[in-house]
């Protein structure tokens, strides 16, 4: 979703570098493990196997299809580490097992250095908040640049779907990105890069881009050690004029089963908060949906925890068929996410804006804003920015509170998170 | 192959193009559904129940998860899909491709074989239709219910073998399957571990820890079947058969921790001390697994049968894991030990490894319950007690073979009437262990809170929290 055109890194991908460092191991917790079988009947390659004591998984035969996920009662086979490549679990150590091994941090983790051009990238996209912002405290440790341009991740294109309307202007694609057994570990609110195969005109290679990942941690589909990218297919620039956006075109042509290069993951600061009772205020235009879509989907999903905590959203487009995820977004309950949807574009209607929604909801916006469990989110074009803290300003104003202290306090505890383009 | 929900019997053996078996089985059906409602959890019909059901029988399908009322649920007939070309892997029939018929010589052997399978499914619905009143939890409430229905579904994974391959012969045992009843002495079901009574929530997890396990290995065993029908069908249900055995093996774990932390917590180990607190103490853990270990023992059959030797010889029952084993898959030479009392002694002696195909699939059951209680005494281990759970040697308090009439101690030392007469209450379920074990069981329906007698789950099913609501009375 977040195009950053400025960043080009120099270096070339050598593919026999691929995948070449982190993997995602899938292993059999024999503590819970009832030795039924019912894995080995179900997998379709044979990449399970047992002795008198353990069941345990073939690292070189997985391939992640996750079919004997479901079948197995206990829910013991659901279990996953990130290991070195050089370093997975063997069978004959699985076989000796009467525990899972704790969760090593990877040798190779969070202090992998961050590509200049990515960081220049992000600064810019997050300058709307004002300086750094730390991460909300609760918020899960991030992995970052496991993947870099020399050693980048493979994945697989497994659905592509146009989530506009045929007839809008827009074409927006959900993307569906497979890793197999490659450790892929995202949080909500992160970046991917996404770096299109070939060059420019001077034999340069493309510049990458980022995307902000609109799936949960836990993947696309819970479990699945896949994640899905929001991607507008980009026609003209931002000043109207036509061009045809390099990496968008090339993703939104993607067919399934093509195969992608990615680095990252990127982003330390866009997180959401894991605590329970924190409450979300997002807000967002066209594809800056993508981690809005991502944290609602991991709050909904822990929804029978009863965590409490109130969601509420502003989200702008030109119209309802221009409105990414407009269906499934219609079908959250009203007590779990509480949606504002402005539309500029309806015939017959005025325009409206995510900033004026704000103000028409501002005994419940200056509520959030005060409470301190309440953390904010804005991502989309540059151009709402200003709108919505002009639209933040007044609300505060007629609630006896100053925004500019109010933006202080929120920047300062790591609850105010911009991320725009 | 999908499952045909459209139909009033959901299947996928396409049943709409054969209106005589549909028309068969549609009149079988409400005679189902009223021994379900005669004979099924007591209290049950108005109950949500947080069920899985299967949608289809490929892996994605297998467990999609809703709540039902148990009348609804969507008994039906799935079968594995077939494995192409498949052919026969064991016995005189050995390379030739499997039969989708049944032939006419073993017509009565394979009638026996599903009979004597069908008719514990039923029979297991019986043996646990009151502890519905008495669950620890919503979560164990839920799991027993999945039990039942699923026991439900088993019978018609039979009846449809018996009806559609049968004739009038498979009608009229099918009707008899829901005429037997479990510990009626009249009309008893077939097997003497099935006319026991499973009176409490401890009986329930060990009869679903060792008697269910027994199923595991039938089915296992006519998995292999050269009647692919049988073996697709059997394939099927072993998938099901898997959650039986989670929740005995989970069951009598959580038993354990919570006996565990409580000696831990009042720092007690005195049986009498640890019942004063409420909890199960480790001895009477160790009689009532003596007992469900040799209740199940007797259900693989005589030691030495000949009908084993037939079953085998021509197709219709193999081993557990035939494909696994490396012989010639005849068997016509071999030998295996079998225990057979010789002068007061028992002794292991050399039998015709044909003949000994029950002993073989016991001693693979014993191997596989032994593994399951050494795993139970991990979480002794863990907290740091010195006590350890064994399961009682094969010739312990048999009733079926030639070992029925020995006196047996747990450790495999025969002994006298006089002595067995002494040490019987160390060994075996007292009545006042039972009384006890009644005198702790009582509803708990809050979501989330367990009986004092029994630990939390480690985590929910189908990733749902633990103080899910798994089900909702209405």
């Amino acid at each position: 979703m977040i195009e950053i055109r400025q960043s080009r890194l120099g270096d070339s991908v050598e593919s026999s570098d691929i995948n070449a460092r982190l993997a995602r191991q899938h292993l059999i917790d024999p503590e819970i493990c009832i030795r039924c079988n019912t894995c080995e009947a179900t997998c379709p390659i044979g990449a399970i196997t047992h002795d008198d004591r353990n069941y345990v998984v073939k690292f070189d035969v997985c391939n992640a299809c996750n079919a004997c996920i479901s079948p197995c009662p206990t829910g013991a086979i659901d279990n996953w580490r990130q290991v070195a490549r050089s370093q997975v679990y063997s069978i004959a150590a699985q076989l000796e097992w009467d525990h899972l091994p704790e969760q090593a941090v990877p040798a190779i983790s969070s202090a992998a250095e961050l590509p200049s051009e990515v960081a220049a990238a992000t600064t810019a996209a997050a300058a709307g908040q004002g300086g750094n912002v730390s991460a909300p405290w609760s918020a899960e440790i991030p992995q970052v640049g496991l993947y870099t341009l020399k050693n980048p991740a493979a994945a697989r294109v497994t659905g592509n779907y146009r989530i506009t309307d045929a007839e809008a202007s827009s074409d927006v694609r959900h993307i569906v990105l497979d890793f197999g057994n490659t450790a892929m570990p995202v949080l909500e609110g992160q970046t991917i890069g996404i770096v299109p195969p070939g060059g420019d005109a001077q034999g340069r290679p493309h510049y990458v881009r980022l995307y902000s990942v609109a799936s949960p941690r836990d993947g696309e589909r819970p479990g699945k050690n896949n994640l899905s990218l929001t991607v507008k297919r980009v026609t003209e620039d931002h000043a109207g004029t036509p061009t045809e956006g390099v990496c968008s075109n090339y993703l939104c042509d993607l067919q399934a089963g093509a195969m992608v290069t990615v680095v990252g993951p990127y982003g330390a600061s866009f997180l959401m908060p894991n605590h329970p009772g924190s409450n979300l205020l997002m807000i967002c235009t066209g594809t800056g949906s993508a981690p809005m879509r991502a944290m609602t989907e991991r709050r909904r999903r822990r929804v029978g925890l009863k965590e409490v905590g109130q969601l509420m959203l502003f989200f702008g487009a030109r119209s309802p068929g221009e409105l990414p995820y407009f269906g499934p977004l219609q079908q959250l309950p009203r007590d779990f996410i509480d949606n504002n949807l402005a539309f500029s574009r309806v015939p017959g209607h005025p325009k409206q804006y995510v900033q004026d929604l704000i103000r028409s909801r501002a005994a419940d916006v200056a509520r959030l804003l005060r409470d301190p469990e309440s953390y904010v989110y804005i991502c989309g074009l540059k151009g709402m920015e200003s709108g919505v803290a002009a639209a933040f300003h007044d609300v505060c104003e007629r609630h006896g509170m100053d925004w500019e202290q109010v933006r202080s306090d929120l920047h300062v505890s790591g609850r105010y998170h911009v991320e725009t383009y | 192959m999908s499952i045909d929900y459209q139909q009033s019997i959901p299947n996928n053996v396409d049943l709409a193009s054969d209106k005589t078996l549909q028309r068969a089985l549609e009149h079988w059906q409400p005679e189902f559904l009223r021994w379900w409602g005669d004979m099924g959890p007591d209290g049950s019909k108005l109950l949500d129940v947080y069920l899985r059901t299967a949608v289809s029988v490929e892996p994605s399908g297998w467990a999609h998860f809703d709540y039902v009322k148990m009348p609804d649920y969507r008994w039906g007939i799935f079968l594995n899909p077939a494995t192409l070309d498949r052919t026969i892997g064991f016995g005189d029939h050995k390379g030739e491709s499997v039969w989708q018929e049944v032939p006419g010589e073993y017509r009565s052997n394979l009638r026996r074989i599903i009979v004597t399978q069908g008719d514990t499914e039923p029979a297991s619905v019986e043996q646990q239709r009151r502890l519905g009143l008495t669950a620890p939890s919503l979560y164990d409430l839920r799991n027993l219910f999945q039990v039942n229905v699923e026991e439900g579904r088993h019978l018609w994974a039979m009846v449809y073998l018996l009806h559609r391959y049968f004739g009038r012969d498979g009608r009229e045992e099918a009707e008899a399957l829901l005429e037997r009843r479990s510990g009626d002495p009249d009309n008893p079901r077939i097997l003497g571990a099935f006319n026991e009574q499973t009176p409490d929530w401890l009986s329930f997890f060990m009869f679903t820890y060792f008697t269910d396990r027994d199923g595991k290995f039938q089915l296992s065993a006519l998995a292999e079947s050269a009647f692919d029908p049988l073996a697709r069908t059997t394939k099927f249900m072993l998938t099901e058969e898997a959650h039986h055995m989670f929740v005995g093996e989970s069951g009598v774990a959580r038993i354990i921790q919570r006996t565990c932390d409580v000696m831990k917590e009042q720092r007690v180990d005195d049986p009498a001390r640890v019942r004063a607190a409420g909890v199960i103490d480790l001895p009477t853990l160790q009689r009532y697994i003596n007992f469900h270990s040799s209740v199940t023992m007797d259900l693989f059959g005589s030691d030495v049968s000949s009908n084993a030797a037939t079953f085998y010889t021509t197709g219709l029952k193999g081993r557990f894991e035939e494909g696994r084993i490396a012989d010639d898959h005849q068997l016509k030479s071999q030998t295996y030990p079998v225990f057979a009392p010789v002068q007061g002694q028992l002794l292991l002696q050399e039998a015709p490894a044909l003949n000994a195909l029950n002993e073989k699939l016991r001693d693979d059951f014993v191997k596989d319950s032994v593994a399951g209680v050494g795993r139970w005494n991990r979480i002794i281990q863990k907290a740091g007690i010195d006590f350890q759970l064994v399961t009682p040697h094969k010739a312990f308090h048999r009733q079926i073979g030639p070992l029925a009439g020995l006196k047996v101690a747990p450790e495999g030392r025969v002994v006298s009437e006089q002595d067995w007469n002494t040490h019987v209450r160390d060994w075996l379920p007292t009545d006042e262990d039972r009384a006890y074990i009644h005198s702790l069981m009582g509803r708990v329906v809050e979501p989330g809170k367990f009986a004092n007698w029994i630990a939390p789950p480690p985590v929910g099913i189908n990733k749902q929290p633990v103080n899910f609501e798994y089900v909702r009375f209405n």
